[in-house]
């Protein structure tokens, strides 16, 4: 008789627990946080119109965010993800626009140099055994000077603009970066690649072999060796799976504004790495989530553009946010380790 | 450790929360502070964003903030101030002022292309525009009031001629915003009337210590380099600092002003500073809107308010040195 409430809340917490455990429940925790945070600050911040201005940030920096877990998740950094994403515009608006190419075409020519340069990347790493923060840091820096130079070299100024007047521009622009008007707001077209990349990167890490070879390596390199995972090959494939996700970004971006600057993406690197931790990536691999550097980014994108829309001051802009941020990820440390704890 | 973990949850998670009550109640000195320095002078005269592409910290774009904030102040409106140089980002925040519905918006367009959406969107909304300091030229087309700032090209020019009449036959244009097109335009004007060689050098105004040194570098290893001319004052600092450094004979100029630069004229290390009196790119705008929302009037013609170029020379520098110190300069 007394023995069987108590299974009821051994089976009670269990839920709970299943839950708890979960690497994306704290960054959950944190979004709420903050959402309520600048709800209580601003009524704009929580109105429909508010919601897409938000969702904007988040929506690119999402994209990259969850490309740059899956590395993270397989034991390594990009750090040239960001400058990337103004290599690959570069070349599609230099194209479409000094060589006369379709939109489409040269979107398309933007993913080759994307993909090279993911696979030199991947291919250093595994072949050096080099630290990948060193590898890409390389190719960080080089991209930068070669955006810059080559830029200027074809056009001689800092950017490459006109991109409007290119054949296909319209429908290139509607789907990548239209937007979609809905309830009088305008949301834009990103936000949906973003939720579409999350939902993929989700399912190939929970659902197929291709996602636990990621964890195994992540986890532990040697062991995943010795029990036959190709682990070079899923390296390099992810650090292709970044550049693609950088060349997605790059185009999103160049199609909006109609023009790219030769400094594009330049720091923004580590606002993905950022946002992916936010999301419970653990730095040091093997855990993590997609869903979780999604919530990552949109904790980023809430606080990026909250804090404009409480007023504070310019001048103090980078410590609330940085502050913010902070908050939110001891939010969601504690969480897991809380969760942690129960599990024991 | 479990406790102490579980503590500061709780500190953490009751400090979120507790901000998140402290502003319900305090919502309407939230909205107050928003001003700025507007502060109780409510919102009367209307709320103004001013966006720039200058990056927080630029002592340049900081006077252009005192203007805006003090003509807000003057007029009992609520000025809002914010900078980013990525045109991504400055897009997004007009979009925000939209959505705040600003009564006017303030524009600076380093790269118009990109903001062209956002700004024209805006003039849809029927929130006013004017643009100020770069971007004149597409002002007018994205349905903008005025442009208030200066020609890159005049002054570019100006600033070449005066430095040919110093003798400068080879001259380091120094840019320091890559992306900038109003810069390339500068050294394009100066090149044009200098007559002898123009080279260009990239430095990153975020960082002035490498600027330093990269200038440095550049005047030691061309030494028949005889002129610098910088496009900002934090850069002219620097640019000073390599040219003591490095015991070259280079003649010095530079765009735009700065206590330190002002020091600087009077003591003879640079010999003049192409001043765009940038104090009136944040000050005139928050006027014209002003105007506009209570009076309806357009200031401008369709033409564009030109701010400079002034030149400051050992002649009058001690009377800007006064005002540069309290930021209005």
């Amino acid at each position: 008789m007394t023995s069987v409430p108590a299974d009821e809340r051994l089976a009670g917490a269990g839920v709970l627990r299943r839950l708890l455990v979960r690497p994306e429940l704290g960054s959950v925790v944190g979004a709420l946080a903050v959402f309520a945070f600048f709800s209580s600050r601003s009524a704009v911040f929580r109105s429909a119109d508010g919601v897409a201005n938000w969702l904007d940030p988040a929506s690119t920096l999402g994209i990259m965010a969850v490309a740059i877990a899956l590395l993270m998740i397989g034991g390594e950094f990009d750090l040239s993800a960001g400058v990337l994403t103004g290599t690959t515009g570069l070349v599609m608006v230099t194209l479409a626009t000094r060589f006369g190419w379709n939109v489409w075409l040269a979107m398309l020519a933007g993913l080759v140099p994307a993909l090279a340069i993911g696979f030199l990347n991947g291919l250093l790493v595994v072949r050096t055994r080099l630290p990948s923060f060193i590898v890409t840091l390389g190719t960080f820096l080089m991209l930068q000077g070669l955006n810059l130079g080559l830029t200027k070299a074809i056009t001689g100024t800092v950017q490459v603009s006109g991109l409007r007047r290119a054949e296909g521009y319209e429908g290139a622009r509607a789907v990548l970066a239209g937007s979609v008007t809905a309830g009088g707001v305008d949301f834009r077209v990103a936000i949906f690649w973003w939720l579409a990349v999350t939902a993929l990167a989700t399912w190939v890490l929970m659902r197929t072999r291709a996602g636990n070879w990621i964890f195994a390596i992540g986890g532990d390199e040697r062991a995943a060796r010795a029990v036959g995972v190709p682990a070079a090959r899923v390296k390099i494939g992810l650090f292709m799976t970044t550049a693609t996700a950088a060349w997605l970004v790059g185009s999103i971006t160049a199609l909006r504004f109609g023009s790219v600057q030769a400094g594009t993406g330049i720091g923004q690197e580590f606002i993905y790495i950022i946002a992916a931790v936010i999301g419970g990536c653990l730095l040091t691999g093997g855990y993590g989530s997609a869903v979780g550097a999604s919530i990552g980014a949109l904790i980023f994108g809430m606080a990026d553009k909250g804090i404009v829309f409480a007023g504070w001051d310019a001048d103090w802009f980078k410590f609330f946010l940085g502050a913010m941020l902070l908050l939110a990820t001891l939010a969601n440390s504690l969480v897991r380790r809380y969760a942690e704890e129960a599990r024991r | 450790m479990t406790r102490v973990t579980r503590l500061i949850t709780a500190a953490v998670l009751g400090a979120l929360v507790l901000g998140g009550c402290s502003g319900e109640n305090g919502g309407g000195q939230a909205s107050a502070s928003a001003s700025s320095t507007g502060g109780q002078a409510g919102t009367g005269g209307g709320t103004y964003a001013v966006i720039t592409h200058g990056a927080p910290g630029d002592p340049f774009w900081d006077v252009v903030k005192n203007g805006a904030e003090a003509a807000g102040k003057r007029y009992g409106a609520a000025v809002t101030y914010q900078g980013d140089g990525d045109p991504a980002k400055q897009a997004q925040l007009i979009d925000q002022a939209v959505s705040q519905k600003a009564d006017g918006l303030v524009v600076s367009m380093a790269n118009p292309d990109a903001l062209r959406e956002s700004v024209t969107k805006a003039v849809a909304a029927k929130i006013p525009v004017i643009t100020i300091n770069s971007g004149g030229d597409s002002s007018k087309e994205f349905g903008a009031i005025t442009h208030v700032g200066q020609s890159e090209e005049v002054a570019g020019r100006g600033a070449g001629e005066k430095l040919k009449a110093e003798g400068v036959t080879k001259l380091l244009c120094v840019i320091h915003e890559a992306g900038n097109v109003g810069l390339d335009q500068r050294c394009n004007g100066a090149t044009a009337t200098l007559g002898g060689t123009v080279e260009r050098l990239q430095v990153d105004v975020s960082n002035l210590a490498d600027a330093t040194s990269k200038i440095k570098a550049r005047l030691q290893a061309d030494t028949s380099v005889n002129g610098v001319l910088t496009l900002n004052p934090a850069i002219a600092v620097a640019a000073r600092e390599a040219i003591a450094d490095g015991r070259s004979k280079a003649k010095l100029a530079t765009f735009d002003l700065s206590a330190d630069v002002v020091d600087s004229i009077q003591t003879g290390q640079i010999l003049f500073a192409v001043d765009q009196q940038q104090y009136l790119q944040g000050w005139l705008p928050i006027t014209f809107l002003y105007l506009y929302k209570n009076n309806l009037n357009t200031v401008g013609g369709g033409l564009p308010v030109n701010t400079g170029p002034g030149f400051v020379t050992k002649d009058n520098a001690a009377q800007v040195a006064e005002l540069a110190l309290e930021g209005t300069r």
